[in-house]
């Protein structure tokens, strides 16, 4: 085999590193400097772009599309993040301390795939799904709460511009909650029983065993499923082009999904690039935070 | 009773998680008339596979499933190797300025694709690599490895010395150390990664919808996507499109799901 000699004995083992460096550099790295730089500029996406420093930038703050995008994105950080947590924590506790102690483990791990199981659809193939069940003529949410005598209660889930983000919401939840359920599960594994039979000695009750004692042994876990679904509610893309298009009258648009519309349907790239921009920065805001605090953890 | 109380109401619950499966399925076996007279909830007449070949025959749903096979087997092989090459340096190797390296590694996985995919598909027009598989396989498998190497470098940071040792007296150089020990031995994870990066790969949307614009390429999810987008279908034939969507999905995650468990915690307490 003709291995580079400096791999063999005892040469360097960056060697190993250079395939993966530059992929990265020419995949990652470079655009995303590109991007930046565009940011600066005016530029169709056709001829020369044209510096304009932070105009764009400038432009943004004023825009009221963009800070509303960042609004909606809030509440799908609480439909992503925060509910699918607070939820995902009463059902693992319920699954792994009520149902898999007395009914056995093996009908915990069912109902556990049951509540995983849109995590693994593709997020466009879920939007589908959904579109087709809250259409506002004929869609099955509306035929149930007919059939069931609550007409008043049917409506355009997706095209009023009041309900859209509600309804999105509530979808996102429905894709998102199993997601916890599985994390905090496994992390509940590695609570020491004998940690629980003590308090139920002391007199603790159900409630006071999952504060006192589960909570505080998983934390790590919740930690991370915040900070991982925040970032994914910030990046989200594919559920809005699916369901609404950002519509109706924008009442759904997300940074991700204005980005995509100033760089491919207006052409206004310099503009997409600034909001692309200033997501990233956001995230990675995010990411340093989440490595800190994981750093302290580990300490 | 109280005790099955608990368990029905979360079996309940679990049972609401399923229902719009439930229902796709349903009604992607009735007729369009059926669906007309019927509504939604009633049951099939029988199973009617007119809208599931009308749906495949008109984009041609084998050649999109095979798009997303070519490019999420390759993705998930290709982004393995690379994953181990970096995980064997900073790892194993230690190469100096290593938890730097790994940051920019971490960073580059959580970057929004949005802040990437101007220059991409700048670039992929200039090199001539725009609408094509290798392209996104490219991306992909860069994209994917960032996390590969973020995860594999804490897992062999812990490989034991003996081994590597080992190898080193009987004298094996870096190289056959790393195909001979290092890569049986962590068979387990690697394996675990490959199917992560083939599930994730298959579900992506946002880059193949830009990148993959002809009908050819595209892949599963990004028809799918596309076709809802332009409301052409009838209900029946979304419902259709929809079972498609999603039946190569759950047999993954039947197939996967040992791997699958093991791996979201591995991945998310490392």
């Amino acid at each position: 085999m003709s291995v580079p000699t400096a791999i063999r004995g005892r040469g360097s083992y960056l060697w190993f590193l250079l395939p993966g460096a530059l992929l990265l550099t020419a995949v990652v790295l470079v655009p995303f400097l590109m991007n930046v730089g565009i940011s600066f500029t005016e530029w169709s996406g056709v001829g020369e772009p044209e510096w304009i420093g932070l105009d764009n930038y400038r432009r943004l703050v004023e825009d009221g599309t963009f800070w509303a995008s960042f609004r909606h994105n809030v509440g799908l950080v609480v439909a992503m993040a925060v509910l699918p947590t607070a939820i995902g924590l009463v059902i693992a506790a319920g699954l792994f301390d009520y149902v898999g102690k007395r009914f056995g483990p093996r009908r915990a791990s069912v109902l556990r795939a049951c509540f995983y199981l849109p995590q693994v659809l593709p997020i466009a193939v879920a939007g589908i799904v959904w579109t087709w069940i809250l259409a506002p003529q004929d869609g099955a949410l509306n035929e149930v709460l007919r059939a069931v005598g609550l007409r008043s209660l049917a409506h355009n889930w997706l095209g009023d511009p009041d309900l859209a983000l509600w309804t999105v919401m509530g979808v996102m939840l429905w894709i998102q909650v199993g997601y916890p359920v599985v994390i905090f599960m496994s992390g509940m594994q590695r609570v020491d029983p004998s940690l629980h039979e003590a308090a139920e000695l002391d007199g603790a009750s159900w409630w006071g065993r999952f504060w006192h004692v589960t909570l505080p042994q998983i934390r790590p876990e919740v930690f991370v499923v915040l900070l991982t679904c925040t970032i994914a509610a910030l990046k989200v893309f594919a559920p809005i082009y699916v369901l609404t298009r950002g519509g109706p009258g924008g009442a759904t648009t997300v940074p991700s999904y204005y980005s995509f519309q100033n760089f491919f349907e207006k052409t206004r790239v310099g503009y997409g690039a600034a909001i692309a921009t200033v997501l990233t920065v956001l995230i990675l805001v995010l990411t340093a935070v989440f490595l800190r605090v994981q750093n302290r953890g580990e300490r | 009773m109280r005790r099955h109380a608990v368990l029905w109401s979360f079996a309940a619950l679990a049972a609401l998680m399923l229902v719009p499966f439930g229902v796709v399925a349903l009604n992607a076996v009735k007729t369009p008339a059926e669906y007309a007279t019927d509504g939604p909830l009633s049951l099939p007449d029988g199973v009617s596979v007119t809208g599931i070949v009308d749906f495949w025959e008109r984009v041609d749903f084998g050649e999109k499933l095979f798009n997303s096979f070519v490019i999420s087997g390759s993705v998930a092989v290709l982004a393995v190797v690379v994953s181990v090459l970096n995980a064997y340096a900073l790892g194993i190797g230690r190469v100096r300025g290593r938890l730097w390296i790994l940051v920019v590694f971490l960073i580059a996985n959580t970057l929004p694709q949005e802040a990437l995919v101007y220059p991409l598909y700048f670039l992929t027009n200039k090199v001539g690599l725009y609408d094509t598989k290798t392209a996104v396989v490219v991306i992909f498998t860069v994209i994917q490895a960032a996390f590969g190497t973020y995860l594999l470098t804490s897992t062999l940071g812990g490989f034991p010395r003996e081994l590597l040792e080992a190898a080193r007296v009987d004298g094996a150089n870096k190289w056959q150390t790393l195909v001979r020990v290092v890569v049986p031995v962590s068979r387990p994870t690697l394996g675990v990664l490959f199917v992560f990066f083939f599930i994730w790969t298959w579900n992506e949307f946002f880059l193949p919808l830009v990148l993959l614009i002809s009908n050819d390429n595209q892949t599963v999810p990004v028809a799918l996507g596309v076709l809802q987008g332009q409301r052409m279908m009838d209900a029946t034939m979304t419902s259709a499109s929809a079972l498609l969507g999603v039946i190569p999905a759950i047999a993954f995650f039947l197939i996967f799901q040992r791997a699958l468990t093991r791996g979201i915690t591995a991945g998310a307490v490392k």
